[in-house]
């Protein structure tokens, strides 16, 4: 496959003394919205740190359309977990979103108003325009992740992985991150998301990766989304609630 | 000038470098590091003094820029090793300082740099140690290097405003953008470090941590934006050298000791009558939503 727009080989990480990811591989069609499932600590976020060069593999390579991250950086947007930074930080929601544009701006430059502009349109596309002036630690963990998401729509990137955006937030924003993921598909974006409700994956998404360690399964949600693989993920900790439709995991913790 | 004016303006001068270079310490949740720098910076000097054998400005800053690149790597190395980043900071900084200790107490015994006034500083000698610049004239030699080091601390700050921004507020992004955080870092550490010796002279290793911690954290109670938090922080850093200057005259004690104190006295003010983050407005308004709650549910 060789207009493949992600293409992870065999790769492998550690984190702190233990290896979480051996031997990924996979590969993921353009304009494809694709979810990563698996407990916790299958190493979900390691993997998205990895192919973005943000933690050291051990071994493999990942390429972007066939090149290494490093030539095609800035056509690929990162929301990070929302907990992964200091909302305490004084600055203003307007201001998180116009730094997704740092990297166009370049060095010594200032913001201009287009670029401000251009923040503003973003969050207003997120329906959190009136919060632009908010400081950021007055919103609430819905309205957080919108700006997250704003701060990556405003980088007009190609290929976009997400953290957990739906992780906590209320259910109108996720509604609203779930439009702009469905938008960016359309126009053809590459969307990675780690997602942990396994009772929407079938509606939102429709390519599934199951991770635990190494890719259980990967490919078409219709086809890939089983019980089988489902069990062999959570390591048969799930239960049927009504079958065939909605699943609960219980976590092992 | 009078013998007065040169050490408030020799004071306000540390006051500002240190309440620029205190807000990105804070944000960046390194306030340790000034610590830890202040203390290594003395082996930075030490060493300088032990090759040029005199204690001269160009030296002792390359000195001390080594001494604080080294200390802020190794502590990152040791972490990246999986000890603590407290720990190591806790390890690497004791270790560098006590061989320049040695070095002193061994090799520099009788020159004119002992531990007391390297931990202390003494400003009221600042005056009499004086170099001439072509066009301002003849002016105190600490006082002309804390102005090239505010000089340069601003260049850096407005220069790469955003990128420090950025870099402090989610380095991940920083990084998928491809700004070079890591560079960035050393680039700060180096600033923290010429700050810190170019402050020596005037308040010495220990105050130094109170002119950087101590305004800045102030003037992040008092405000939700970055760019008023730096000209707070600077404010309060010369607010509290004057008021150091002051209170030292009056009671007649050390200089840089008052102006420590000073900063402290301003943090307990700020912390407890800031009108954003202080403690009595937070109470007030705990209690307003309280009343309120109590009123609509009656």
């Amino acid at each position: 496959m060789k207009d493949a727009a992600i293409h992870v080989e065999n790769v492998s990480a550690s984190y702190r003394k233990n290896t979480v990811l051996e031997g990924v591989t996979f590969q993921v069609q353009p304009g494809s919205l694709t979810g990563i499932v698996g407990p916790n600590g299958a190493g979900k976020s390691t993997l998205l740190k990895t192919m973005l060069c943000l933690h050291p593999a051990l071994t493999g390579s990942v390429t972007f359309f066939n090149q290494p991250f490093k030539k095609i950086k800035k056509r690929i947007g990162y929301v990070p977990q929302r907990g992964s930074v200091d909302w305490d930080f004084p600055t203003n929601a307007l201001d998180v979103v116009t730094m997704g544009l740092y990297g166009q701006i370049g060095w010594l430059k200032r913001p201009s108003k287009e670029h401000k502009q251009r923040a503003w349109e973003a969050l207003k596309k997120m329906g959190m325009e009136e919060f632009a002036n908010r400081q950021i630690s007055q919103l609430s963990g819905g309205q957080q992740q919108r700006v997250f998401l704003a701060r990556a729509l405003v980088q007009d990137a190609d290929i976009y992985f997400m953290d957990e955006p739906l992780a906590g937030v209320d259910a109108a924003t996720e509604q609203a991150i779930m439009t702009i993921l469905k938008e960016l598909k359309m126009k053809g974006k590459t969307v990675m998301v780690v997602h942990h409700d396994l009772q929407t994956v079938t509606d939102y998404f429709d390519h599934v990766l199951f991770l635990n360690g190494k890719v259980i399964a990967h490919g078409n949600t219709n086809h890939v989304f089983t019980k089988e693989n489902l069990a062999k993920t959570y390591g048969g900790s799930i239960q049927w609630v009504k079958e065939g439709s909605q699943h609960v995991v219980h976590s092992i913790e | 000038m009078t013998y007065s004016a040169w050490i408030i303006i020799t004071a306000s001068l540390v006051g500002l470098s240190c309440g620029f270079i205190g807000v990105f310490l804070i944000l960046r949740k390194m306030a340790m590091m000034a610590d830890a720098i202040s203390h290594t910076v003395l082996l930075g000097i030490v060493l300088a003094f032990l090759i040029t054998e005199k204690l001269s400005g160009a030296p002792m800053l390359i000195g001390a820029i080594i001494a604080g690149l080294l200390t802020a790597f190794l502590v990152q190395w040791l972490h990246s090793l999986d000890i603590q980043l407290h720990a190591s900071m806790g390890i690497v900084f004791t270790t560098l300082f006590a061989i320049g200790v040695i070095l002193i107490a061994t090799s520099v015994g009788n020159a004119h740099l002992d531990v007391q006034h390297a931990l202390m500083g003494e400003i009221t000698f600042i005056p009499w140690n004086t170099i001439t610049l072509p066009l301002i004239g003849q002016i105190p030699q600490a006082t002309a290097l804390l102005g090239a080091t505010l000089f340069v601390v601003l260049f850096f700050i407005v220069a790469f405003y955003k990128e420090w921004k950025i870099t402090s507020f989610d380095p991940a992004l920083a990084a998928s953008l491809g700004i070079p955080v890591l560079l960035m870092h050393y680039l700060f550490m180096g600033l923290v470090s010429i700050t810190t010796v170019a402050s020596f002279d005037a308040v010495g290793a220990i105050m130094v941590v109170a002119m950087l911690i101590t305004p800045a954290a102030s003037a992040y109670l008092w405000t939700d934006r970055l760019s008023y938090m730096l000209i707070l922080s600077g404010g309060f850093g010369v607010i509290s050298a004057i008021a150091g200057y002051f209170i030292a005259a009056w009671i007649d004690t050390s200089i840089s000791g008052s102006m420590a104190f000073a900063s402290g006295l301003l943090f307990i003010v700020s912390f407890l009558c800031s009108p954003l983050h202080g403690l009595l407005s937070t109470y007030r308004r705990s209690r307003h939503r309280k009343l309120s709650s109590h009123t609509e549910k009656a």
